[in-house]
């Protein structure tokens, strides 16, 4: 019942074999998990060893490290095919209508995203709530000696991105936040394909939905402004010399994607980027 | 020198403390904070309250015995010891908040003492090297190089004073266990234990409670033994080689 509407809210047409593969996924994950403990018990008696490193502390950081590394990847992805607003019309809808035509590999992306998200909120919740159990008392005369801001607001600034990213799918993959963006057509070598130009054009002709998008990303800079170079050290990657020279490349970095993402709703708001595509 | 002191004043590990207030009057400007509280304690003698309790042993910065959280940071402003922090540091009639150090590992026992026998556990988990007993090799017998030395010298600074943990917004002991990892690992003579040693004290510093490093780097802005974060760095790569040895059932 569920995954008929659901079906129903992307009409992909393939969905079935979506299914189909995130329930090998589900199968070839379940058999690896018992290899292991098999492996274990038949030479050694306690815990699973790799029960043992994913809930070590280590292990935990270590997770919503590489699961920041594959977020971080398809932000950058996102933001060169997002970049192609400034060829034209017939770039972005192109490139969205290749997207589309991938089917079932789209939707394997989709659900490893999501995956990925998952694995790195909920690590990030485990580890968040032994935090607190460990530092119980804060400091009366408190100081924040070392810190960034940008560490110090990693749970926030995560989640006010988490809430814009679900409003972002609601609004461009899901197109309930203006429904009119449904039947947006235009026609590319002959064929009909959804007006994702005009849609965007549209979108961001309107000076709330900039300004949601604009805190949505400074806030997304924010978190990884830490988020780039603190990987780095749970993983290992460091030394007292670099680590100064990965921080700053970390934060250009994050305000590179800042500006990237920015110019976009920007162009076309103040610049008048692609003016009469929404009609 | 004179100085409005804020003190924790707390009966026992099972009573709730507060903050109360303390003047100390006629300090030395080269008093050291423990001397200066030495001096509010023999004011203190003849009146109905009982000494401030706190923790010293060397006082001379090598020890790692008094903790002290002042100002909010642990032994207080500049690098070095509670001991090391001299009275010229403040300005005369400067309102000085005395804290314990605070983890969850680390209970108060009375005022600003607190119990840091978790280090003691986690040094039992594995820092140490089981090298035979009886006279020493000779010197140049087993060759390291003045890199390795000096590295494992950094991390063989740490005196396990606790700051690191106290620091830490999250109650973490992370910089304290990578030192005790690293300057081991590094030498030939810890090289042997080097996987057991870090899964072993890596594990020891999660049951006592201690929280996860969040790269805030509090805890190297204080370590009065000026140990880098970067080890932490060093050991969060260690355990995760080691953990992936175990899973393949390699380890020894």
């Amino acid at each position: 019942m569920v995954l008929v509407s659901i079906g129903e809210l992307f009409p992909s047409g393939r969905f079935e074999v979506c299914i189909d593969f995130a329930a090998a996924g589900v199968v070839i994950v379940y058999r690896l998990q018992f290899m292991i403990k098999s492996s274990s018990s038949s030479t050694r008696s306690g815990p699973c060893p790799a029960h043992l490193w994913i809930f070590s502390s280590i292990g935990k950081k270590t997770i919503v490290a590489l699961t920041g590394v594959l977020l971080v990847l398809f932000v950058i992805g996102h933001l060169i095919g997002n970049l192609t607003v400034f060829i034209g019309p017939d770039a972005l809808n192109a490139y969205a209508e290749k997207l589309h035509s991938l089917g079932p590999i789209l939707w394997v992306v989709r659900l490893g995203l999501l995956a990925v998200v998952g694995l790195h909120i909920y690590f990030t919740m485990l580890l968040w709530k032994e935090n607190q159990k460990a530092r119980p008392k804060k400091y009366i005369a408190s100081n924040s000696v070392g810190t960034t801001v940008f560490a110090r607001t990693m749970r926030l600034s995560g989640l006010i991105v988490l809430a814009f990213v679900v409003f972002h799918l609601a609004h461009f993959t899901a197109r309930v936040v203006d429904p009119s963006f449904q039947t947006m057509t235009t026609t590319l070598d002959g064929h009909q394909v959804h007006n994702v130009y005009g849609m965007v054009v549209k979108a961001f002709s309107n000076v709330p939905v900039v300004a949601i998008y604009v805190v949505g990303l400074f806030l997304l800079t924010f978190h990884l402004s830490h988020g780039l170079s603190s990987l780095l050290q749970t993983v290992g990657i460091t030394n007292t010399r670099i680590r100064k020279n990965y921080e700053l490349a970390g934060r250009t970095l994050a305000w590179l994607l800042f500006l990237g993402y920015v110019s976009i709703p920007i162009a076309i708001l103040v610049f008048g980027l692609g003016k009469g595509a929404a009609q | 020198m004179k100085f409005h002191l804020k003190v924790w004043r707390q009966k026992d590990s099972h009573s709730e403390g507060t903050l109360e207030d303390y003047t100390a009057e006629n300090i030395p400007a080269d008093a050291s904070f423990l001397e200066m509280l030495d001096i509010v304690n023999n004011s203190l003698t003849g009146k109905d309250v009982p000494p401030i309790q706190f923790d010293s042993d060397c006082r001379e910065g090598i020890c790692g015995s008094c903790s002290l959280t002042i100002n909010g940071i642990p032994h207080g402003p500049g690098r070095g010891t509670t001991c090391q922090l001299y009275m010229r540091k403040f300005r005369d009639g400067d309102t000085i908040t005395i804290e314990p150090f605070r983890a969850d590992a680390f209970p108060v026992q009375r005022d600003v003492v607190v119990d840091r026998s978790a280090f003691d556990r986690i040094i039992q988990a594995g820092g140490y090297i089981s090298e035979r007993s009886g006279s020493a090799p000779d010197a140049n017998s087993v060759p390291i190089s003045k890199t390795i030395a000096d590295k494992a010298m950094d991390a063989a600074a740490c005196i396990g004073c606790g700051a690191c943990a106290a620091a830490c917004p999250n109650g973490s002991a992370m910089l304290f266990v990578s030192a005790k990892v690293t300057h081991l690992g590094l030498l030939p003579q810890g090289k042997p234990e080097t996987d057991r040693r870090v899964l072993g004290m890596v594990r020891q510093m999660d049951k006592e409670g201690f929280g996860n490093c969040s790269n805030y780097y509090a805890c190297e802005a204080v370590c009065p033994a000026g140990v880098p974060a970067a080890f932490i760095g060093r050991m969060n790569r260690e355990f995760t080689a080691a953990s992936l040895k175990e899973m393949a059932g390699m380890t020894v």
